[in-house]
């Protein structure tokens, strides 16, 4: 393959992701104006709020490290076959794991450890039923994203709870708590380590074994146990390694976010990045460095959101437009609907 | 526990039901004709938005649960386009769905009626109970006619050729084809359907159960439904009596959470996860009988 091949196989994917965006943007604004808002407004606003300024930009940035985490989770999954929608709950396992073990030794090697090794191990019961029992692992996820939602809640509120302010869990030491990259902004170490964790998933899917026995099962999963691949066990694989990566997106949300360095109260602060993540993998096309790109965009709506609810759109907007933007990826061969009548303008024979 | 409190949890089962029981047949249906649809929780979440404002702009409950039916038919289209007739993933649209039904109904409810987060129903929007026992426990109407039409679809998929072409296009749509049946028509029309019974049972958590919008109104529902019409063995009729023990389930926590001498014994936490605990183990134990139709999920496209 010559490179300039390479590089057309790249260039599709992305042009159709920058429509889908576009697309999302144009009914978002097509909403807000019909609701009786200025939509110019409200974007102007949430692009400034998003990238104007070092702190804006370093909020962006912070928003998409555990964005970029959860994207992971979702795309190993795909890339392997698999509908893991799972991340939502890992995450809040992931955040309890870095508050618990904190507590007790205070190291941010300690909180991350304990987030990745219970986000591994909460990603297993749907690995198992899936593999033992054959029971459709978005059914699966989805129940255990409830169970874990309603026992993290309880152990925020009746174990870890923080005798100084009810709203709020006790919070992650000081000494265990991820090192600021800017000063005086929310940008922590965690975004390097969620930009690293996208490399080595990228290393490990396209230039290992382990890799490619995955990515062969989630081919073609018949032709891949003809060749020698277990895919029950690229399965269980597929499962851990976006719970370790689901898990470390609920310790840097914990150990990595100024000001309150806690989960606070109705898990608000750790709530939805897993659903988010989602949309990011999708627009990311499940490729690990696309999902670096597509998690910073991401991370732009939810830092952008504030300065948006200042025109007085309601914040909530950001998702109506996530929503259609996946929705938009989702149409196969986006593309080709759209170049169709330009063709036709064009008077272009084919 | 005395017969009061029976009668009470029973009333509270049979409520709880309603949209889960909806929301499966329908997808049921979906499935039977080969399409995977998971974005019932956004159907619900918007179909309960505008349901209730259809019920106060009309001034009546069941103009509600037209406006439902009418939100359910707009999303199903979507779906069944992108995946009938595109071609597409069946499952992504759905997450797409899912996510503006939770972003478009808290934003809604601010844009609309300019307060956040929920707004409370009028009564005169509201469908009456058929029956009302002295602590205000009550029966909708909608209970009877939900099980009725889970045994009219049971017949109508079962008994009928127009039920057994359903079946053929998800079970085999390249036979169904090659016999002249028009496979992309009957899978849009099953999505259809089952997107407008999803659409009913969303404003029916608005304008009649709950008689509230909030922003989490389906409350997972729509997922539950999914739960349950896998429970089912993809069977409407034993869809009813799914939807009866995770409604009993999904009423139970919430029994707990609000009585006095209950609460603070158990963690309410705990039994708040029960409907999805049992919808689990209940997964696990039948899905060695339960197949799902052959060509589900799958997009057909002719050779």
């Amino acid at each position: 393959m010559s490179f300039l091949e390479s590089i057309k196989d790249y260039l599709r994917p992305f042009t159709e992701s920058v429509l889908a965006i576009l697309i999302g943007a144009f009914i978002g604004a097509l909403i807000m104006h019909l609701s009786g808002y200025s939509a110019t407004n409200a974007y102007v606003s949430l692009i400034k709020g998003a990238f104007f300024g070092l702190s804006n930009f370093a909020e962006t940035l912070s928003k998409s490290t555990p964005l970029m985490l959860t994207a992971l989770t979702f795309a190993v999954g795909a890339r392997t076959g698999l509908f893991n929608i799972g991340a939502e709950g890992t995450v809040y396992f992931g955040a309890i794991a870095a508050v618990a073990l904190t507590q007790f030794l205070p190291n941010p090697l300690v909180g991350i450890l304990a987030a990745m090794t219970l986000g591994a191990a909460w990603a297993l019961p749907a690995a198992l039923l899936k593999v033992y029992r054959g029971v459709h692992e978005v059914i699966s996820t989805i129940m255990l994203n409830w169970i874990a939602f309603w026992i993290v809640n309880w152990l925020s509120l009746s174990i870890l709870y923080n005798p100084k302010d009810p709203n709020s869990t006790l919070p992650v030491p000081p000494s265990a708590r991820l090192p600021l990259i800017v000063p005086n902004t929310s940008l922590s170490l965690g975004f390097v380590l969620a930009v690293l964790t996208s490399v080595a998933i990228f290393i490990l899917m396209w230039y290992t074994r382990t890799g490619f026995e995955l990515r062969a099962s989630g081919y073609n999963s018949l032709a891949a146990k003809y060749g020698g691949i277990n895919p029950k066990r690229s399965a269980i694989w597929s499962f851990v390694l976006g719970g370790i990566t689901a898990g470390l997106a609920g310790a840097v949300l914990v150990m990595g976010r100024p000001p309150g360095y806690a989960i606070t109260q109705g898990m608000a602060n750790i709530y939805g990045y897993g659903f988010d993540g989602i949309g990011v993998a999708l627009v990311g096309r499940n490729h690990p460095l696309g999902i670096i790109f597509a998690a910073i965009l991401f991370g732009a709506l939810n830092a952008g959101t504030t300065a948006m609810q200042q025109t007085g759109v309601p914040l909530e907007m950001v998702k109506i437009v996530e929503g259609i933007i996946i929705v938009a990826v989702a149409v196969p061969g986006l593309l080709n609907l759209v170049e169709k009548p330009f063709r036709a303008l064009g008077g272009e024979q084919k | 526990m005395n017969s009061l409190m029976v009668i009470s949890l029973l009333l509270g089962a049979f409520s709880a039901m309603v949209p889960i029981v909806l929301t499966s047949v329908g997808a049921v249906v979906s499935e039977r004709a080969g399409v995977v649809n998971i974005g019932y929780e956004g159907i619900l979440m918007l179909s309960a938005f505008f349901g209730a404002i259809f019920a106060e702009i009309f001034s009546s409950g069941w103009m509600g649960l037209l406006g439902g039916a009418i939100t359910g038919l707009f999303l199903g289209a979507i779906h069944g386009f992108i995946t009938v007739y595109l071609k597409g993933d069946h499952v992504i649209p759905g997450i797409g769905i899912n996510l503006i039904g939770y972003g478009g109904v808290a934003f809604g409810i601010m844009a609309y009626w300019g307060t956040a987060g929920q707004h409370q129903v009028p009564e005169y929007a509201q469908i009456q109970p058929l029956w009302m026992d002295t602590f205000g426990d009550s029966l909708s109407p909608l209970v009877p006619i939900t099980i009725a039409i889970a045994v009219v679809v049971w017949w109508f998929l079962f008994k009928t050729p127009l039920g057994l072409r359903i079946r053929s296009v998800g079970e085999n749509p390249e036979a169904a084809d090659a016999l002249g049946i028009n496979v992309e028509r009957y899978r849009f029309g099953a999505v259809l359907f089952a997107s407008a019974l999803s659409g009913i049972a969303g404003a029916y958590l608005s304008v009649d159960w709950l008689g509230t919008v909030t922003k989490q109104i389906a409350a997972g529902r729509g997922f539950i439904a999914l739960a349950n019409m896998v429970f089912s063995g993809w069977n409407p009729l034993m869809a009813v009596i799914g939807g009866f023990i995770f409604g009993f389930f999904d009423n139970l926590s919430f029994y707990i959470q609000t009585n006095p001498w209950l609460a603070g014994k158990v963690p309410w936490q705990f039994v708040a996860t029960l409907p999805y605990l049992v919808t689990l183990i209940v997964v696990a134990g039948i899905i060695g009988k339960a197949r799902p139709p052959k060509w589900d999920g799958r997009p057909y496209k002719r050779e």
